[in-house]
């Protein structure tokens, strides 16, 4: 690798945030082990896209937002996103570039012995739990260039902790703003869900048209014995912000996880969720939309291994793509020898909307072991004339033709996501990105 | 509109991929009428069905075809059924993610028009009570568009659209196939409901059966992509009891499959 001279902050920037923020040593240490090696590290190996062209490091890191004491102070959609219905209470956190700027937790949470704050702060209350957890699945410090940076330059963030046999019924939602110039949006995210527990976790990822920089977030998903976690994730990032995000998670025995993901941003995206299925009778459902425009790529990959006995996992990847997008997705299903009897299905679908779009789907079986199921269903096609023809033989346009057969494809994972606003923020994004 | 339905089709030719499946064909239905096509396989039949709606494969080289005085073949898909044009398809597509009450709905608003939508209560009263008269399960409304439908609850399906988008001509193509009698009866007593002076209906099938529920004024027998032979119901049943050679031989057919006249 050459010598890149393109980061706009060193050790000492690293040094001086990590000090200011009263992170423990350890913390510090990995921050200036990511900046000291990220250099000589190789980007990440990806199928079919290749990436060195690719803004990774232009941003300028660490950048502070005031915090604000009513969500009245908030940006509007951020306000519209985290609004409640009539009765519906929710734990809220909200970050801003490099700062968590407001959080909002009902006291109930904390009566149950949940934590939910940012993962800068409880860096000073569970700093040993952290410290167990923290780049310790697949994205480790030296990984490769990415997790590097993100391991320096990360900031704010969420940490979520839910104690053994607690169930936590309100959502917890998180909003990520992109705002500043050259923003570095790094938010890593820790969920700890203990045995038996049950969590939703809801974040969305905006930005004002016309921010420019880089998102490279880390989300680590510790899925204890029979707990179930749902995580929901709604992507919405500008055109100029380049996207990189990597979601690993572990299942224990007899615990579950719903993804529901919509990776909706204009620039050039990264995302790569992996799901290790340790426990026996572990299970995960993972389903995703993406919808590719303009000119930018993307590389989607959702993989889960089965290490489990009894393992359960279902991936459904759906993508759209229009102009001169193109779109690779890959589902990648791993059954380790000693899995026996686990089961593994997974669906790619990609609806090409334009000559020029390239859509892949990938799908992907490797089975060491004898005595599993496992199946796939992968299709890449243009509208289908039939159902256009059809629906128009009933007196619909074209165009709301269109929009049906569309907005059906993209259902099952619209469908799942459960919080309103949230919901809306997707559909708008869908629309948005399809329609102009 | 409150004149009577007139559809005129005239020296009609149509092709597919550069042959030729409909030999000038010519037909004319008005209101109150309900015309049957028979004829074997491989005559033109669904060509004839999927070329009045203008299904995009089918290339119409000649003839016309006029709805009302207006010329249908000028027309895209969707305008023809806003028209009042409606094609009970062999095949429905199967569309998922849109459930049959947000597509009937679409479908119904689409006729009417902006600033004319259907109140949903008024929705749902037509669709329950349709669905009653077809004895179909609530439960299908909230599907997804004919999938995982049985062939069966497709066809029921297609007279169910029928029945809420009240057409002014409806053609049913081999509406009856993969019908059990039952299913036959409860098919076509939808489409006896819907029998009135504003309403033209063109059947197509292979079979006689159909007929006995659905009676027709005027039965037409299709070979080689034309109509050969017209007559009344008691075509039908002579067909039924006799079957095609009788006419092959009175009209000096040997192959009555379209490209293989002699």
């Amino acid at each position: 690798m050459s010598v890149d001279t393109k980061l706009n902050f060193d050790q000492e920037t690293i040094t001086q945030f990590s000090k200011q923020s009263g992170e423990p040593d350890w913390m510090l240490n990995l921050r200036l082990q990511g900046i000291n090696q990220y250099q000589e590290l190789p980007l990440p190996k990806l199928e079919k896209t290749k990436i060195d062209k690719w803004n990774i490091d232009t941003f300028i890191p660490f950048q502070a937002q005031p915090v604000v004491s009513s969500a009245a102070e908030l940006s509007e959609n951020v306000q519209e996103l985290i609004a409640a219905k009539d009765g519906e209470v929710k734990a809220i956190l909200v970050q801003k570039d490099a700062s968590v700027i407001y959080t909002n937790v009902p006291e109930e949470l904390t009566k149950q012995g949940v934590v939910f704050t940012s993962l800068q702060s409880a860096l000073a209350t569970h700093g040993d739990l952290i410290k167990q957890h923290f780049m310790q699945k697949e994205s480790k410090v030296d990984s490769h260039k990415l997790a590097a940076l993100h391991t320096a330059a990360w900031s704010g963030g969420a940490f979520l902790f839910v104690p053994k046999n607690v169930e936590v019924n309100i959502p917890l939602q998180v909003v990520f703003e992109a705002s500043a110039e050259q923003t570095g949006l790094f938010p890593h995210v820790v969920i700890i869900a203990e045995a038996n527990s049950k969590v939703c976790f809801i974040d969305s990822y905006v930005s004002a048209e016309g921010t420019a920089g880089i998102q490279n977030g880390i989300v680590e998903v510790q899925v204890e014995s029979g707990a179930k976690v749902t995580f929901t994730s709604v992507r919405t990032l500008s055109e100029q912000i380049t996207d990189y995000i990597y979601r690993h998670a572990t299942v224990e025995n007899d615990g579950r996880l719903e993804w529901v993901l919509g990776e909706l941003s204009s620039g050039n995206t990264i995302t790569q969720n992996t799901t290790h299925l340790l426990g026996n009778g572990s299970s995960v459902d993972s389903k995703l939309i993406t919808v590719g425009s303009s000119i930018q790529k993307e590389n989607v990959v959702s993989r889960v291994v089965h290490t489990g006995e009894n393992s359960d996992s279902q991936v459904l990847m759906k993508g759209v793509v229009k102009d001169e997008s193109t779109a690779i997705l890959n589902g990648i299903t791993f059954i380790e020898k000693g899995a026996t009897k686990a089961n593994g299905e997974q669906v790619e679908n990609i609806l090409m909307l334009s000559p020029q779009a390239r859509g892949d789907a990938n799908p992907i079986l490797l089975i060491d072991e004898d005595d599993v199921k496992a199946g796939h269903a992968a299709s890449a096609g243009q509208l289908n004339q039939m159902q256009l023809f059809y629906l128009m033989s009933r007196g619909i346009s074209k165009t709301e033709a269109q929009r049906l057969i569309i907005n059906g494809f993209v259902a099952p994972v619209v469908d799942a996501v459960e919080l309103e606003g949230v919901a809306k923020l997707l559909e708008r994004a869908i629309e948005r990105k399809v329609y102009q | 509109m409150s004149q009577s339905p007139h559809l005129q089709i005239n020296g009609l030719r149509v092709s597919i991929e550069d042959k030729e499946i409909l030999k000038g064909f010519s037909l004319e239905i008005k209101g109150g009428e309900v015309h049957a096509i028979m004829g074997p396989n491989g005559t033109g039949k669904s060509t004839l069905s999927s070329a009045i709606m203008g299904h995009p494969k089918y290339t119409v080289t000649s003839g016309s075809i006029s709805l009302d005085g207006e010329n249908v073949l000028d027309m895209p898909v969707d305008e023809r059924a806003r028209k009042g044009l409606f094609l009970a398809m062999q095949y429905p597509s199967e569309i998922s993610g849109v459930t049959n009450a947000d597509f009937l709905r679409s479908a119904i608003n689409a006729r009417l028009g902006e600033g004319n939508e259907i109140s949903l209560m008024k929705f749902i009263r037509q669709l329950d009570k349709q669905m009653g008269t077809l004895e179909m399960d609530e439960a299908f409304s909230h599907r997804y568009l004919n999938e995982g439908f049985s062939g069966g609850e497709k066809k029921r399906n297609e007279i169910l659209q029928m029945m809420m988008l009240k057409p002014r001509i409806a053609i049913l193509d081999e509406i009856d196939s993969g019908l059990d009698i039952d299913a036959l009866k409860i098919v076509a007593k939808g489409v006896n409901e819907m029998l009135s002076p504003d309403l033209g209906v063109l059947v197509i099938t292979h079979y006689q059966r159909l007929l006995n529920y659905i009676k027709p004024d005027f039965v037409h027998v299709m070979m080689q992509g034309r109509i050969v032979k017209s007559g009344g119901s008691e075509l039908a049943e002579r067909l039924e009891a006799e079957g095609y050679d009788w006419v092959k031989e009175e009209l000096g057919i040997v192959d009555e499959t379209v490209g293989a006249e002699a």
